[in-house]
């Protein structure tokens, strides 16, 4: 303390100009870097937008970056690929599953976490451990079996395989996500209800749902992007071209006979099929990103 | 907002008195309370545990048991013992291929995930303006990095004519094809998994910013250099969730399947170079309808994600500490 107050003030002023100075033009080199690093992550896809945008001749020429001649033909002659098919039926079909499954996902995975949350019962901790142990499970030791059944019952080509199991609240990640959520709410608002004579639906139902809005719309956007991505059970469930999802079509771009031929309208199909995804995303940024931040912290 | 915000902050002290205090109706003993609590607890897990029993537990059992037989879905499966996984071992070439190329994804594509993630967290996390926009843009490429669609463009910006060769140009070097090249079509998969890193970023940047920046303070008073506070403060605050998405990027990349089988349409190629573990059992599932076959190989699967996280949990106990904050 004794030496510090021989300091001028004038001194110290000028030192902490100086070193605010420094702190500026280091934050300025460090946005370039990270603006850079941006650029080149995200090229290819603003490659694959202006590719998508310009005339089929024109994709792999030496034509500039930027198109010259805007076009959406890439678009139009995507979209109907295939025969009388055309995206409009695979974005149908993927919008139905995922809408299925958002339902699904959204009651029966919030039923479970409020057993786990609010309710006190016998083999809680048992069941709750085995809850966690079925998120590490690679789907593989269950698929094969799954197959076989869905087969003998007569679903394969349905959209049941695929939606039935979020009913059944097979993603247990969710039912984690919301049992943390519903654990900290307050317990007095149930106990007034529980005065009141409400029945444990109506607990559930009418107060710890409401108040579990931003638990259950992060569940919903990331089952939406789960499922509308989801291409593994859709490659192996969906086999008529009139069930087809989105995914599955594309995949059909890789075909000798159809996809070469036309890399405008690959990647105008593309372009589309990622809109969905970035639409939700946007729509529900902050919410998404603390969704996922909340896994971490614990 | 404000809600999801309330619970972030206090996580752990919230979930300490969410305990339903017991409010006794008149005429209702505890006991018959706690009876009421019970049954209904397990008609609101009745869903969830059906599922655990029809769609988890005995699809494992059986596919136990299809594993020790031969079965190509028509007819019944006709029991061998072990001679499957004796196969896969010893007469397989095509499946120790696979867990090479397995191998050499994951240990390649997790610590550089890490690293990645680890560093721009750190980065963002200087009170730099714009963070909530730099996140975003970062965590883009793990919204849609599993979709077909970007596993397509992937296989055009790798290939001959792509946009990785329009860069290398620049630079005046000649390009190839490398998707279609056996050597650098893995490292082509491996990068589009290393693109997705912002996913764990996000993670790491909601853990770096619950550490007290008096700590940093502190030390910078002690005269510890940046490098020092990284080492010393910032590392073993954040061990348990370096540990967690370790954990977790492990158990993703083990399974990764869509983009080999995309880059490749769904051979693996060229020359079995992308054959991901996932993509080969696949193959055997539901192309040559091996199902016994295949079911061997995903207990293999099974054990050795289990072997790998228990590797990583008894590892923690050297590095991960989760002491009092």
């Amino acid at each position: 303390m004794a030496t510090a107050r021989t300091y001028d003030p004038e001194l110290l002023r000028a030192e902490k100009r100086r070193r605010e100075n420094m702190r500026r033009l280091k934050g300025l080199g460090l946005h370039a870097l990270l603006i850079a690093l941006l650029f080149v992550m995200l090229y290819p896809v603003i490659w694959m937008v202006f590719s998508a945008l310009r005339p089929e001749a024109e994709i792999f020429g030496d034509m500039g970056f930027i198109p010259t001649n805007w076009t959406l033909e890439n678009f139009v002659r995507g979209w109907q690929l295939y025969g009388n098919l055309t995206f409009t039926q695979f974005y149908i079909n993927s919008f139905i599953i995922c809408a299925l499954a958002i339902v699904g996902n959204l009651l029966a995975c919030s039923m479970a976490a409020y057993a786990f949350a609010r309710l006190e019962f016998r083999g809680k901790w048992f069941l709750f451990a085995i809850m966690l142990g079925t998120m590490m499970l690679p789907i593989h030791v269950q698929l094969i079996p799954q197959y076989i059944f869905f087969l003998n019952i007569g679903w394969v080509n349905t959209i049941l395989p695929l939606v039935v199991p979020k009913f059944l609240a097979h993603d247990a990640f969710f039912i984690f996500l919301m049992v943390q959520f519903m654990r900290s709410l307050p317990s007095e608002l149930e106990q007034a209800a529980v005065v009141d004579g409400a029945s444990y639906w109506q607990r559930y139902w009418r107060i710890i749902l409401p108040l579990s809005m931003p638990a259950l719309a992060t569940t919903a956007v990331f089952t939406f992007i789960n499922t509308y991505n989801d291409f593994f059970s859709q490659l192996i469930y969906l086999t008529d071209t009139d069930r087809m999802t989105v995914p599955v079509a594309l995949r059909l771009f890789l075909d000798p006979s159809g996809g070469s031929s036309s890399f405008g309208g690959l990647f105008a199909m593309v372009l589309v099929s990622i809109g969905p995804v970035l639409g939700f995303f946007l729509a529900s940024q902050r919410l998404l990103t603390k969704g996922i931040a909340t896994q971490g912290i614990k | 907002m404000s809600t999801l915000d309330a619970s972030d902050d206090q996580a752990s002290p919230a979930t300490m008195s969410a305990r339903p205090v017991r409010v006794i109706p008149q005429g209702r003993s505890g006991s018959a309370l706690k009876k009421a609590d019970n049954r209904a607890a397990y008609l609101f897990l009745l869903p969830w545990l059906a599922g655990i029993l029809l769609i988890t537990t005995l699809p494992m059992l059986a596919s136990l048991y299809l594993s020790f037989t031969n079965y190509a879905v028509i007819g019944l499966p006709a029991w061998i013992g072990l001679d499957n996984y004796i196969r896969l071992f010893t007469a397989d070439r095509r499946f120790i291929t696979s867990i090479w190329v397995t191998l050499t994804y994951v240990g390649w594509s997790v610590p550089l995930v890490l690293l990645f993630s680890l560093a721009i967290a750190v980065a963002l996390n200087r009170g730099l303006r714009g963070l909530a926009i730099y996140r975003s843009l970062f965590y883009v490429p793990s919204l849609i990095g599993a979709s077909v669609g970007i596993g397509l463009l992937w296989k055009e910006v790798f290939g001959e004519r792509g946009v990785v060769n329009d860069i290398l140009g620049w630079f005046g070097i000649a390009g190839r094809g490398w998707i279609n090249n056996p050597t650098f079509a893995l490292p082509s998969v491996i990068a589009l998994n290393v693109w997705t890193f912002g996913a764990s970023m996000v993670i790491f940047l909601a853990a770096l910013r619950q550490i007290p920046e008096s700590y940093y303070e502190a030390a910078s008073i002690d005269g510890a250099n940046a490098w020092q506070r990284f080492r010393r403060i910032t590392l073993p605050l954040i061990a348990p969730v370096i540990f967690f998405n370790t954990v977790l990027l492990l158990i993703n990349s083990f399974q990764s399947f869509t983009q080999a089988f995309v880059v490749s349409n769904g051979r693996g190629g060229p020359v079995d170079s992308t054959l991901l573990y996932s993509l080969y059992l696949y193959q055997q599932a539901f192309q040559q309808m091996q199902m016994g076959y295949a079911s061997a190989m995903a207990w293999i699967l099974l054990i050795a994600i289990g072997i790998a996280t228990a590797l990583m949990f008894w590892s923690s106990r050297y590095w991960v500490f989760y002491g009092d904050r």
